[in-house]
């Protein structure tokens, strides 16, 4: 059985949602923070609704609602979401009036809100729909565990037109309290320079991605999903090799098969030396695309990879934005997508043409 | 594909025990859970009847066997999981595909509490340890890491359906041959950030909770962690030990009309049941127990006994909601009362709903105030309804 990639928005640090041109107008932010370009919510959700949700869910919705536009479907048949932190805002601003107030005249908005699956309920509801509704809250692979989801739906048959969407947030509290952790770049820098500074740390990003998943085949079709598994704490750089070619080799391919290979390099030394190895060997011969310059590091980034990958497939074009140099082959059949989370999470995708 | 998932291992801890068998004893005494708040510091102490865990965190980490400077919720965690592996008792395990799905609702949320108190004064205190691993997945992590689960482990947070979520995606990661053996379920610990919650909904009791009583007024708010081993078939010819019980039917249907409350007439309920029954091939009438959502505020009983009385009709199998005993543990909710389910189905046993009177007057429904055990129980269906509509049952059938 095959799985088909429909439709696919996004709200990135980029120009990525609606009718836009694929990453020709990059957008370059000086800082450690790359903040989402937010769409006009109106053509959305009510204003009077909006004006009580919180950034991730008023991005999750409009994602959402965009992906179903495009794919000309109504109503899902399972609306799935991933999010590591969720709806951070709700949950912070809860918290701070509980110390605040001293746990006396609480207004429950936000506690109300700060659920994780406050995003993937909020969809259901403007849909009326009464179909399969479930969230991932599981760090770098979130994203990954909804796909997962997904995927066994279509094939168990109880389920198409699969809604899948990563979605994360980043707050004031949070950003400070990873930089304190020393998540990020010491320095202000251009995102364009990420790779190039040789230094630790990376750049804080957000965004909210929604896939359309379908098993039938039409023209309208971005690609074929043609695979995706995670693996955890791999041993040696040698353990991950081999990860990587027992999955093509499941999937009937080797890696002489791959026109493409996205990863999620994020400027620091110790997250992209495991890449830098695979550049090495695996790797060296294969054109390689970077995003996390273009929508910074987050714990459901590899969304954006995916809505990129679908992208390029579809369109038949490289972003030079995005390219590491020249890209041998300018219109890809197949591409892969290797991330991995504090080398912990492991991630691969398999796109095809379809 | 349609190969059968069995439960081969329960593990839990509530306010009523430790392990399996302290939650039995308990039952078998109606020894309900509920007391006043010791270990969460709150003005709402002696106020707000809450179903703790009888260990504090020392006397927990001691059980668990880590540092009781961890969240409360990765010791809960931790003990339950344990308990359920062990009991599984797989031979060959190391050499199986496993995995460990578990769910919460708020992560570390107690050391996040600290941590915000310093950090609110100034960003740059608070404790880094007590924030870094805030995070829902993190809980999951550390016990799937202490049980060298290293194949698949995965989150999920549906608030109060969480954990039913968490077993029946880890039942379908096991028909879908991608793993062998799947220990889930879910855990919450107490957290002045629930207890405010909740209490600033108005919905829970001053008192011990009444579920599915006319004059029931909320919920009382427990902790704890419960587990089922779920196997497939090849795994369980192998076992050396009685098997629980199959996992046979479930579903997760969408209320779709409020952020936090049920619709009237309990749609999302209603459907998550009758999805559960069409899923297994059953019909209302062979079910022999109802593990009721039954939290006790107006609202939640009142639209799941609608739902139940569209579906069952007029002849409705025993129930009961043992929320009376643990209180509402939340994101653990669902798995510790698929523990119960799964022992009702082993044992023949019936749970009682403490503290019930008068029925309600929309739905007058009836449910079991006694304990009762040896009676013929084949089928079991356990209810998990959440925030954001998300309405999830399970079904357990004896083997």
């Amino acid at each position: 059985m095959k799985i088909y990639i429909r439709s696919a928005a996004a709200i990135s640090a980029q120009k990525t949602f609606g009718d836009v041109p694929f990453l020709t107008e990059p957008v370059e932010y000086n800082g450690t923070r790359l903040t989402a370009i937010e769409p006009d919510y109106k053509d959305f959700v009510d204003p009077k609704l909006a004006r009580r949700m919180s950034r991730i869910i008023k991005m999750g919705v409009a994602a959402a609602m965009q992906c179903l536009k495009e794919a000309d479907v109504t109503m899902p048949g399972a609306i799935i979401t991933g999010t590591a932190l969720g709806c951070q805002e709700d949950t912070i601003s809860f918290l701070t009036r509980i110390i605040e107030l001293e746990e006396e005249m609480l207004p429950p908005t936000a506690f109300i809100q700060s659920t994780h699956n406050t995003v993937a309920a909020q969809i259901a509801l403007m849909l009326k729909c009464h179909n399969y509704n479930n969230t991932f809250v599981h760090k770098g692979i979130s994203f990954e565990s909804a796909l997962l989801d997904a995927t066994m739906l279509l094939k168990e048959g109880d389920a198409n037109d699969i809604l899948v969407g990563g979605t994360e947030e980043m707050t004031d509290t949070a950003f400070k309290i990873l930089t304190r952790l020393a998540l990020y770049k010491r320095w202000p820098l251009s995102n364009f320079d990420l790779y190039n500074t040789k230094s630790n740390g990376t750049i804080a990003g957000e965004g909210a991605m929604f896939f359309l998943l379908a098993d039938k085949p039409s023209t309208e079709n971005l690609a074929e999903l043609v695979g995706a598994k995670t693996f955890y704490k791999p041993k040696s750089n040698a353990d991950i090799e081999n990860q990587v070619k027992t999955f093509l080799a499941k999937n009937d391919l080797s890696i002489e098969d791959i026109d493409l290979v996205i990863t999620g390099k994020n400027g620091d030394l110790k997250n992209d030396a495991v890449y830098e190895a695979l550049d090495r060997s695996l790797f060296a011969d294969i054109s390689k695309v970077y995003y996390k310059h273009l929508c910074g590091e987050y714990p459901t980034s590899v969304s954006f990879a995916l809505w990129l990958a679908s992208n390029i497939i579809k369109r038949g074009e490289v972003p030079a934005i995005a390219a590491d140099g020249e890209v041998k082959n300018t219109s890809p059949q197949k591409v892969l997508i290797y991330n991995h989370y504090q080398n912990s999470y492991h991630s691969l995708m398999l796109l095809s043409a379809c | 594909m349609s190969e059968l998932v069995y439960v081969a291992g329960v593990g839990i801890i509530t306010a009523i025990g430790n392990n399996v068998a302290e939650n039995l004893a308990a039952f078998e005494q109606e020894a309900a859970g509920m007391g006043d708040i010791t270990l969460v510091n709150t003005i709402h102490r002696g106020n707000l009847p809450v179903a703790e865990v009888k260990l504090d965190n020392a006397e927990l980490s001691e059980l668990a066997g880590i540092s009781a400077k961890l969240s409360r919720t990765k010791m809960l965690s931790l003990v339950a999981a344990r308990e359920a592996l062990n009991d599984a008792a797989i031979p060959g395990f190391a050499d199986l595909r496993s995995g460990f799905v578990s769910a919460n609702t708020v992560g570390g949320m107690d050391k996040s509490e600290d941590f915000f108190i310093d950090f609110l004064n100034d960003n740059n205190k608070g404790k880094l340890r007590n924030i870094f691993d805030h995070e829902c997945g993190s809980m999951t992590e550390v016990v799937a890491d202490q049980l060298g689960i290293t194949d698949y482990m995965t989150t999920i947070s549906t608030a109060c359906s969480s954990s039913a979520n968490a077993i029946f995606y880890g039942a379908r990661l096991i028909r879908n041959d991608i793993l062998d053996v799947v220990i889930a379920g879910g855990v919450d610990a107490l957290a002045k950030f629930t207890l405010n919650g909740f209490n600033t909904l108005m919905i829970l009791d001053k008192e011990y909770c009444k579920p599915f009583d006319d004059n029931r007024e909320g919920l009382n708010l427990g902790e704890g962690a419960g587990y089922v081993v779920l196997v497939s078939d090849k795994v369980a010819k192998t076992l050396n030990k009685p098997l629980y019980c199959t996992l046979s039917g479930y579903n997760n249907s969408n209320d779709a009309y409020h952020q936090t409350a049920s619709s009237p007439d309990g749609t999302g309920s209603y459907m998550a049941m009758q999805g559960a029954l069409a899923k297994v091939g059953l019909q209302p009438s062979d079910i022999d127990y109802i593990n009721l959502h039954g939290t006790g505020t107006p609202n939640n009983d009142s639209a799941e006994g609608t739902a139940i009385t569209r579906l069952f009709g007029p002849e409705c199998p025993p129930m009961s909601s043992t929320k009376s005993f643990t209180g509402h543990t939340l994101g653990a909710s669902g798995g510790v009362e698929a523990v119960f389910s799964v022992l009702a189905v082993k044992h023949g046993l019936i749970y009682p709903n403490l503290r019930f009177k008068t029925p309600m007057k929309n739905v007058p429904l009836t449910p079991e105030t006694r304990y009762q055990k040896d009676q013929p129980v084949k089928n079991v269906l356990s209810n998990s309804f959440g925030f954001g509509g998300n309405c999830t049952s399970l079904i357990f059938s004896a083997v």
